[in-house]
């Protein structure tokens, strides 16, 4: 069952890093999951029906979050947590008390590599949050400081060293993250592709971010790390992670923090309905035409040198700039705000780490 | 191949810098001979060529291009005489690569016809204004990821298309000579845009170009005084590419960056990469300046040709480099006159 897990020699940090998992049904993989999440502690958030019992694996060590214990610990801030949609799993990384963060979707498990060999998606994530990134000139080989690469002829010394990575994206191998709309045109296409390579994404540049594979330094960027107003109730759904893939791009831009994508892969097993899916993403296809242009002209003054003030600025952009478009986003900006007042409600001092403003670029 | 490659679209430019092509171009065999070859003779070689039979080429040696060219100021010994090829060529596309490299074999085992691969990368459009996870979203079996904007999946055409090393990767010297032992052996199996404003060092090694589009963008500018005919002892490509990302940047057109790999070299030659360092470490200083001034370039509104922008780009490293340093003046020249040549090459038709 373990099967030719490798044994990490990168640095464990099990005591420094959560395991957020968001689920409604139940938590069967995480058996597969066994040898490489059981040294790690574990913060389950339950969405839907609160009465229901999730039933954890024997073995694990874990804290459990229902709706009304979210309720009972936010109170009235307890509204900027997403009700019905696996965007409450941003409630996880605010009650979180270590400094790295994995997330992982319940129909996640396993892949394997072209060798036929288990992937440790955690492990390979530590590697990508433990080497530095290389936002400012891309190198051509990838990721510089991965074993048998380095920097290309050309690529400026002064960058070598590289900046803190705040974020791992990692992908998916057989069900590929596509919208509604590509899901129907190409219900059969699976992702076979094993692309061997991590990258950090420039700066200056945008990207769908995927809440279904992904690790962050808490410490460095976990405010901005708001997965917004979804599902019940909400005009719009999927796309928890796509806002605070663009609001945590920005804000790492403007700080002078690194993004990488591209391993680890892990194994998506299951296509939602494409048809609920379009009624969910349907208001989303047509804002993200502003919200791109709006991400993408964003700045943020020399002021915000916290996450916090990053974010609490943002808010205020949608508010005046998006809020036309429809009054969900004055709505939205007023989550982010209760966002940053619970997070730093739970998170007292010593959280908002200074950071100093990036070189302007 | 899905796309339908027409042989008269296609120039494959080889830069030769040792005489003995036969084991080169018969690797390369069922990968150029449908093509047209032209093949530019490093003005400094003494030796004639050996070429093997059956390919469709020419071949243009010292003599060639002063005859074509005339008086010129613009040095095209060394690996820069391959823009000389760019310059006569009269194709859509260019594809050049150097004369040590092979076809690489995929993980699969399979030769790669890295002509294909820069052809299909330039034929398929661009997208660089935001940011693919799943990489090229054009090549099958994949595809746009959610969140991705839906107006801007279209995307651009595909001005530029830099393929990479396995073996011997392009490293500078310093680097070869921290680890020459170092092997590329990790085939990386993605194309990937290039976003726009993020700059790449563009290695000359293995590239194509739509030179209809991008041609005059292309050129040998920045010649270090200790210029040598190790690939790490140049930047002439270093300073192109930055120049040709940046008009493209302006002229939505996309850069791509990954497939094909080429099989380079056999060896490096530490003791030669410890004595170019002293040559190259002027290039290494260098790009410090380099880097900053190409990331802040802004082209005007009016410069819409790659023309255009390579004499605004030129008239800005006139002034804010080359008080830094004689080479960037020289770079400066260099663009002008390239601009120059490329217009009176261009009148003189096919």
């Amino acid at each position: 069952m373990a099967g030719s897990a490798s044994i990490p020699s990168t640095p464990f940090l099990k005591d420094e890093l959560d395991i957020v998992i968001p689920t409604i049904r139940n938590l069967d993989f995480l058996e597969m999951w066994r040898p490489y999440f059981q040294p790690y502690h574990l913060i389950i958030v339950q969405d839907g029906d609160p009465s229901k019992t999730i039933k954890v694996p024997e073995g694990f060590d874990y804290e459990l979050y229902n709706r009304n214990d979210i309720n009972r610990i936010l109170g009235p801030k307890a509204s900027c947590i997403s009700f019905k949609d696996s965007a409450c799993r941003c409630f996880g990384y605010m009650v979180s008390k270590k400094k790295y963060i994995f997330t992982i979707d319940d129909d996640c498990f396993v892949a394997k590599d072209p060798s036929g060999k288990e992937i440790n998606a955690l492990e390979q994530h530590i590697k990508n949050l433990l080497a530095p990134s290389t936002p400012f000139f891309f190198n051509t080989l990838y990721d510089p400081f991965r074993e048998g690469v380095d920097f290309v002829r050309g690529y400026p010394f002064s960058l070598r060293e590289g900046v803190a990575t705040a974020v791992s994206h990692g992908l998916w191998l057989n069900i590929p993250d596509y919208d509604a709309p590509t899901q129907l045109v190409k219900p059969r296409e699976r992702n076979t592709r094993y692309v061997d390579a991590v990258l950090t994404i420039p700066k200056g540049t945008l990207f769908p971010m995927c809440g279904m594979n992904l690790a962050f330094d808490r410490e460095l960027i976990g405010p901005a790390m708001y997965f917004g107003l979804m599902g019940d109730g909400q005009p719009i759904g999927r796309y928890d992670d796509m806002w605070a893939g663009w609001c945590t791009k920005v804000i790492c831009d403007h700080l002078g923090l690194g993004v990488k994508t591209g391993l680890p892969y892990i194994w998506h097993s299951k296509a939602s309905n494409p048809f609920v899916n379009l009624k969910k993403e349907y208001n989303g296809i047509f804002w993200q035409e502003e919200l791109i242009p709006f991400f993408q002209s964003a700045v943020l003054s020399k002021d915000c040198t916290t996450v916090q003030k990053c974010y609490i600025e943002l808010s205020k952009q949608v508010r005046e700039k998006l809020g036309k478009i429809d009054p969900y986003f004055n709505k939205l900006a007023d989550a982010m705000v209760t966002w940053i007042e619970a997070w730093d409600e739970l998170n007292p001092s010593g959280a908002a780490a200074e950071k100093p403003n990036g070189t302007a670029k | 191949m899905s796309l339908n490659i027409k042989d008269n679209e296609v120039d494959i430019v080889i830069a030769a810098l040792r005489s003995d092509l036969t084991a080169f171009m018969e690797k390369w065999r069922p990968f150029f001979s449908r093509f047209h070859l032209i093949i530019i003779k490093d003005p400094d070689m003494e030796e004639d060529l050996q070429i093997p039979p059956g390919f469709d080429h020419q071949v243009f040696t010292k003599s060639d291009m002063a005859q074509i060219l005339g008086a010129t100021s613009i040095n095209f010994s060394g690996h820069s005489c391959r823009y000389f090829g760019y310059l006569i060529s009269r194709k859509k596309y260019i594809i050049s690569i150097d004369d040590d490299c092979l076809p690489a074999r995929d993980n699969t085992g399979t030769l790669v016809d890295a002509v294909a691969q820069h052809i299909v990368n330039l034929k398929t459009p661009a997208t660089p204004f935001f940011f693919n996870t799943l990489y090229d979203p054009f090549c099958k079996g994949a595809d746009f990821v959610r969140g991705y904007p839906f107006s801007l999946r279209n995307g651009v055409e595909c001005a530029l298309s830099c393929g990479l090393w396995l073996n011997i990767a392009d490293y500078d010297a310093p680097t070869q000579v921290v680890k020459p032992n170092e092997r590329n052996v990790r085939y990386v199996d993605a194309v990937m845009t290039v976003p726009v404003r993020a700059m790449m060092p563009m290695s000359g090694i293995n590239i194509g170009f739509n030179r209809e589009l991008l041609g005059p963008a292309l050129l040998p500018g920045l010649r270090l005084a200790g210029e040598g005919k190790q690939r790490w002892e140049t930047m002439e490509d270093i300073w192109c590419g930055m120049c040709a990302k940046v008009v493209c940047d302006h002229l939505g057109l996309g850069v791509k960056s990954g497939l094909p790999y080429v099989w380079r070299g056999d060896g490096v030659d530490v003791k030669g990469a410890m004595e170019s360092l002293k040559r190259e470490w002027e290039g290494v200083k260098l790009m410090e300046e380099v880097a900053p001034f190409f990331q802040s370039v802004r082209l005007p509104r009016t410069a819409v040709t790659a023309e255009d922008c390579v004499i605004e780009m030129a008239a800005m490293v006139k002034e804010q480099l080359g008080p830094l340093n004689p080479v960037f003046a020289g770079a400066a020249d260099a663009m002008l006159e390239w601009v120059k040549l490329w217009k009176a090459a261009g009148s003189q038709g096919a």
